[in-house]
């Protein structure tokens, strides 16, 4: 059962090239068919989560949430998408036209692109880069660009104050991101994703880098802008920030980047830390959907349980103890692998 | 069909470009910026030369972050120094600088 | 000729003069838009397409570098910077110079060593190896390369990367008046 995805693959590239396309032009239509996909996942996702998110805000502020639209008020979200479509679209009379337009546009592209690394299963990934960690860490740290093109398209002072702030938040965390990684990168010594969700077959990392795992989740929390760190987009200092002036679908993209954004640095977390695709009874494929939502949630009780921190505080934690911790953990990861290389080689 | 000369000539290209932004440009951040399209010139010729004429060894990539390393350092100091220029100029036109004019 | 260029070209030329032309393309925009702020979009877009030409090569890892590093913090420094230089008008912030003949003369000059160095590689017969073989993992052997018999360089760019950081805070900090 494994291998479903994959006899799939193969049985519609043999159907392809049994039509008589030459093998270069089968793979390519596999690849758009794979493209698909993922923003059918995508889609799939950010309906699921608008709901979950306000269902699980909800009980822990020991209150209902959505309840009325459907069983458990799962149709809240066809709900929140037709207000968004049939709201008026605004847009100011003096905004810089062509930033104000495509800064959603942009911030969406790149999110999704994010996907196209992830190991579903055993060969499933879209595209196995090489270097497949620091396609992910690049892509994110150019959505600072998204937001900064949000805040000054916007020809708005709040929204230009919340742009900067977002964007200096997001360059300070990501320093601590990106070193917490490397601690998993000297273990596995390979940037490929699948290699390092392959290399945890008998022990999972999070054993092994428990120091990196804290780190790289308070890092990945206020990369995404959200939890504890969401000050640039909090609604009672800064009427929403960086996105105040866009209205109904515009704002919805912005949402939707903000989620799909979540879910795949969960996705990210798990086969870097949880395992990726091992687990002993569902098919593999089954296991990484199972265990990124567990992230996910985790997620939301960490921003739903937390005050929000402030802006001085923020960028003073991470320069002052996240980095050095980060540090701290590639010096012990460093010591760890030599003294396990003296005791093997006994 | 591609082959090395075409790479080379991208890079020509690209260093003429940024040499007209800094001849034509008067803010002194747009200096900047085609200070980088220069630098960035040079790093396609250096990749180039690493896969065409090196075989793969990989130097001309190493030599190529290099480039990027001190462009990223430069363009930090350049602005610093922008900054202050301006706080006693109150102007971001290069062709204010003229202080050590004689 | 033409019928032999056009049996020769392959999926890989079309893709490289596609994103050498939007690379050129953003480059000339970034020079000749009016605003700085799009000027500094049209840069950014032209650091991708650079990235680009860099996957083109086979290099990988400097074209993720290239991603993470210019379209990802240098963009977003200069971005900062023109923020704290905004001007009254910045639709107008980024015009050429007013002086006479310098149009004239920014053409004439980029023009020339352009087309100098274009007759340069032009004519010269380089000595082209033999390709590559491309499965070879780039980032190890940059990486033995770096830590390696190139250790020397790359702690002094550590070290200047230290002093230009340093540095940068100090300067835009500024002096203190009355001491």
């Amino acid at each position: 059962m494994d291998l479903w995805f994959t006899n799939i693959a193969n049985y519609i590239v043999q159907l392809l090239m049994s039509w008589g396309f030459p093998y270069f032009w089968a793979d390519l239509i596999l690849l758009l068919i794979q493209w698909m996909c993922v923003l059918a996942i995508v889609v799939l996702d950010v309906i699921i989560l608008i709901w979950l998110e306000r269902k699980a805000a909800g009980f822990i502020q020991m209150r209902l949430g959505p309840n009325r639209l459907g069983p458990f008020g799962i149709f809240q979200t066809i709900a929140d998408a037709i207000k968004l479509m049939t709201k008026e679209d605004i847009i100011p009379n003096k905004v810089d036209k062509w930033i104000f337009l495509t800064a959603p546009l942009f911030m969406i592209f790149i999110s999704v692109m994010l996907y196209l690394v992830l190991p579903i299963g055993e060969g499933l990934a879209v595209v196995d880069l090489d270097v497949g960690l620091l396609y992910f860490l690049s892509l994110s740290s150019l959505t600072t660009i998204c937001v900064l093109m949000a805040g000054w398209g916007s020809n708005n002072k709040w929204s230009l104050m919340g742009a900067m702030r977002a964007v200096a938040q997001m360059i300070t965390y990501e320093v601590p991101l990106i070193l917490s990684l490397l601690g998993i990168v000297m273990i596995t010594g390979s940037l490929r994703l699948s290699d390092i969700v392959a290399a945890q077959s008998h022990v999972w990392l999070i054993i092994m880098q428990p120091l990196a795992l804290i780190c790289y989740f308070i890092a990945a929390t206020a990369e995404l802008n959200r939890g504890p760190f969401d000050m640039p987009e909090a609604e009672q200092e800064l009427t929403a920030g960086a996105y105040t002036e866009y209205t109904g679908m515009r704002w919805a993209l912005f949402f939707l980047a903000e989620y799909t954004n979540l879910v795949a640095v969960s996705a990210l977390f798990v086969c870097l830390f949880l395992g990726g695709w091992h687990g002993p009874f569902l098919p593999q494929w089954l296991w990484i959907p199972v265990k990124t939502y567990v992230v996910i949630c985790v997620f939301f009780w960490i921003k739903w349980t937390f005050p929000r921190i402030r802006m001085d505080h923020l960028m003073s934690f991470s320069w002052k103890v996240l980095i050095p911790l980060s540090l701290l953990n590639i010096v012990l990861t460093g010591f760890g692998i030599e003294i396990f290389a003296w005791v093997r080689g006994l | 069909m591609i082959g090395f000369q075409h790479y080379l000539l991208l890079a020509a290209l690209l260093f003429g470009i940024g040499l007209l932004g800094i001849v034509f440009k008067r803010n002194a951040v747009a200096l900047l910026m085609s200070v980088e399209l220069i630098l960035n010139a040079v790093n396609i010729n250096l990749v180039a030369i690493n896969k065409y004429v090196l075989g793969g060894s990989g130097l001309g990539q190493l030599f190529a972050l290099f480039v990027i390393v001190v462009a990223a350092a430069e363009v930090a100091v350049g602005l610093a120094l922008i900054i202050n220029i301006y706080r006693l100029k109150k102007s971001s036109d290069v062709d204010d600088f003229n202080i050590l004019k004689w | 000729m033409m019928r032999e260029i056009l049996a020769s070209v392959s999926i890989f030329d079309i893709v490289f003069v596609a994103i050498a032309g939007f690379t050129l393309l953003c480059a000339l925009a970034m020079i000749l838009f009016n605003n700085i702020v799009h000027s500094m979009v049209a840069m950014i877009f032209c650091f991708l397409g650079i990235a680009g030409v860099y996957f083109t090569m086979d290099a990988g890892f400097i074209g993720m570098v290239q991603i993470m590093v210019y379209a990802g913090a240098i963009s977003v420094i200069l971005i900062f910077a023109f923020m704290v230089l905004m001007s009254r008008d910045p639709a107008r912030s980024n015009r050429y110079s007013p002086r006479k003949g310098s149009i004239l003369a920014g053409f004439f000059a980029s023009g020339i060593i352009a087309a100098m160095l274009g007759y340069a590689i032009i004519a010269t017969e380089f000595p082209v190896s033999g390709l590559p073989d491309a499965e070879v993992n780039q980032m190890e052997v940059i990486a033995d390369l770096m830590l390696g018999s190139y250790v020397i360089p790359f702690e002094a760019a550590a070290i200047l990367l230290l002093v230009a950081v340093i540095g940068a805070i100090l300067l835009a900090k500024g002096v203190e008046k009355d001491r």
